[in-house]
């Protein structure tokens, strides 16, 4: 397998499962995509999404229905997965339970018959990498869960291969080690610039980890783009949804000039940017909380009373009941309380609309 | 009254006693009493001095002769069992449609008793039942076919009947093994082979251990299909043959105890040379995380 490689590309990769009621599931659905090498990926999407099921066919755990693999120009996914050799960090780490951490670590290196000394200088350095060293004798379950983690990022690296795959690594963790887990991450990334693919459904995750983020929903590629596009240009209005979004508007299309539109509904009239060409009376406005402040300037004013605070310590999370009964949510560093009447502001360029097509 | 002294107050009995209670009552009446009556009783032989039962035993051929017989039979079954057993627990460890239907018609002979076992295999195995039958309609093979009352009447018995229990024992082993450690060890690169050898085999070795033991122990103390399908007086005359005869043909209930506590003594030295041997291996959880 060349450990050098200048792109794995997904050519319509799809996914299709039996259900016990014989009803057929496309997991993956024409998936393309083209990973340059030493790119850091994120796949994100909701529980459920596919993403998964992408990194399993791309390490070899599942066949493909239909589509294939390609590492430059090699088809990989006729191949089983020992002979892909790419490196899978697995959502439960599933660590060897039966063998000393060093022994897992080494796993790899002695399927590939590598000579003890070259081996053995291979796992010290990946010890030292993810930072484990003393605990090599001991057995997996004598480990708390972030070392079990790095055991595993350990194991997938020390055999060098081409693309690491992880899957959900983060999410048995608890809050505080996976932040910490996070930049441990993305610090052997930098050290290695080992191309990696991520599933996550954490944005936050995928946004702070990745170079380029994949946003899948129901099996289908919704938008490819860099995070700060993902956060601040979702392509549709379900990416905007799954982004942090809070606020989606079911609104009418009173008249457009150039990129801007102006819609209007449940008592609250907005001027906002078209993110996609609008196909019918009705529109989705989406605008994130944080970006729908407390004030009284600018073109776009909702009246409210606060019903709700969420104190957030830099800020405050607020759910504002506008007169005509629409539930908005927004945050604002002052000292709301509830019952208070308030008005909400946001700049037009953060009101995002899009077309009405399928179900909200 | 608040919980706190309510707590504080220790109960008369624990209740866990109320539970665990008619269980070992039961267990001192009908086991730990008669063995230990069982194992007075087999030094106080009908003639000679204390240890008379045990010289007697060992030094009449016929009657030694059965432990070897009774070995001869259950070592063999055992490793037959165990052998036949792993590999298609294995092949059955994902749960599919056919799954369950395969392990129905495998369990099907714990149903059946050893004596219609043994009435089934008379009509099958016998000289001229069906096997023997089809095998000379088409001429496969000609000689004469005895599968019954002998040695392999017994072993082929002792397969049908001890086959289910091997099998479930280790279908409950296999599928307890979380499956995503060999997709793990597949990524880093092990074969089949090598998942099986380096994954399933090591934390399989417990279950493999005891159902070894509990196939061992089921085998060893066969009785009727030693009878019924095999020479009783010759090849099969197994050791709980020669107790039987020695309490009820002859009446010496020392020396049917005697020979239950050498048969019982013969399966705890295998029992705990298997244990040992699985102290060497890996004794602990099979799934590869907290997850």
């Amino acid at each position: 397998m060349p450990h050098d490689f200048k792109q794995l590309r997904l050519d319509r990769v799809s996914r299709r499962f039996l259900n016990p009621s014989g009803a057929i599931t496309t997991a993956v659905d024409a998936l393309s995509a083209t990973i340059p090498r030493g790119e850091f990926v994120a796949l994100l999407g909701p529980s459920g999404c596919g993403k998964s099921t992408v990194l399993n066919c791309i390490a070899g755990l599942l066949p493909l229905s239909d589509g294939s693999i390609f590492l430059d120009d090699q088809r990989i996914d006729v191949l089983p997965p020992e002979r892909r050799g790419f490196g899978m960090v697995f959502q439960n780490y599933a660590l060897f339970p039966h063998m000393s951490v060093r022994a897992n670590v080494g796993f790899g290196l002695r399927m590939r018959g590598t000579p003890a000394a070259e081996a053995a200088r291979r796992i010290a350095k990946a010890f030292a990498l993810v930072q484990l060293e003393g605990h090599e004798d001991k057995l997996p379950g004598q480990l708390s869960g972030g070392q079990q983690q790095r055991v595993a990022i350990a194991r997938a690296i020390v055999i060098e291969p081409p693309l690491l795959l992880m899957d959900e690594p983060l999410s048995n963790l608890d809050a505080k080690l996976r932040l910490e887990m996070r930049g441990e991450i993305r610090r052997i990334h930098r050290e290695l610039g080992r191309s990696t693919i991520y599933v996550t459904h954490d944005q936050d995750e995928a946004i702070s980890l990745a170079d380029r983020i994949v946003v899948l929903q129901d099996g289908r590629v919704q938008q490819i783009a860099s995070p700060q596009e993902v956060y601040a240009q979702p392509a549709n209005v379900d990416v905007a949804r799954f982004m942090g979004y809070r606020n989606v508007l079911d609104l009418k299309v009173e008249k457009t000039s150039g990129d801007y539109v102006v819609v209007s509904g449940d008592g609250v009239r907005l001027t906002g940017t078209i993110k996609q060409p609008l196909d019918g009376a009705r529109a989705w406005a989406a605008i994130r909380p944080e970006e729908m402040t407390v004030g009284t300037g600018g073109v776009n004013v909702i009246d409210g009373k606060i019903e709700n605070v969420e104190y957030g310590g830099r800020d405050s999370l607020i759910d504002v009941r506008t007169g005509s009964g629409l539930l908005l949510h927004a945050r604002t560093p002052g000292k709301p309380t509830p019952g208070e009447t308030v008005q909400l502001t946001v700049p037009p360029e953060r009101v995002l609309v899009y077309p009405h097509g399928g179900a909200p | 009254m608040n919980a706190a002294a309510r707590v504080a107050r220790p109960a008369l009995i624990d209740s866990a006693w109320l539970l665990v209670g008619p269980a070992v009552l039961f267990l001192l009446m009908l086991f730990v009493y008669p063995f230990l009556y069982g194992f007075a009783l087999s030094f106080q032989p009908l003639e000679g001095g204390r240890l008379a039962n045990y010289q007697n035993f060992f030094a009449d051929s016929r009657a030694w002769r059965t432990l070897v017989t009774t070995f001869g039979l259950a070592l063999p079954v055992t490793v037959i069992n165990v052998g036949l057993a792993l590999p298609i627990a294995f092949r059955l460890r994902r749960r599919t449609r056919y799954q369950r239907w395969i392990t129905a018609l495998l369990v099907v002979p714990i149903t059946l008793g050893t004596v219609l076992i043994a009435d089934g295999m008379l009509t099958y195995f016998g000289p001229r039942g069906w096997l023997a039958q089809t095998l000379q309609l088409v001429h496969l093979y000609d000689g004469p076919i005895r599968l019954t009352h002998n040695y392999w009447g017994v072993l082929i018995s002792l397969v049908i009947s001890g086959f289910p229990f091997a099998f479930l024992l280790l279908l409950s082993y296999v599928t307890g093994i979380d499956p995503v450690l060999a997709r793990a060890a597949a990524t880093l690169g092990a074969n089949r082979f090598n998942q099986f050898r380096h994954i399933y085999l090591p934390l399989l070795a417990p279950g493999l251990a005891i159902t070894f033991c509990l196939a061992f122990v089921q085998a060893f103390s066969v009785f009727p299909s030693a009878v019924l399908v095999g020479a009783p007086s010759g090849s099969t005359r197994v050791i709980s043959i020669a107790a039987y005869e020695a309490a009820f043909e002859n009446y010496d209930y020392a020396m049917a105890s005697t020979i239950a506590m050498i048969m019982g003594f013969a399966q705890l030295i295998v029992v705990a040379a298997v244990l040992a041997l699985r102290r060497a291996f890996y004794r602990g959880p099979v799934s590869g995380g907290k997850g």
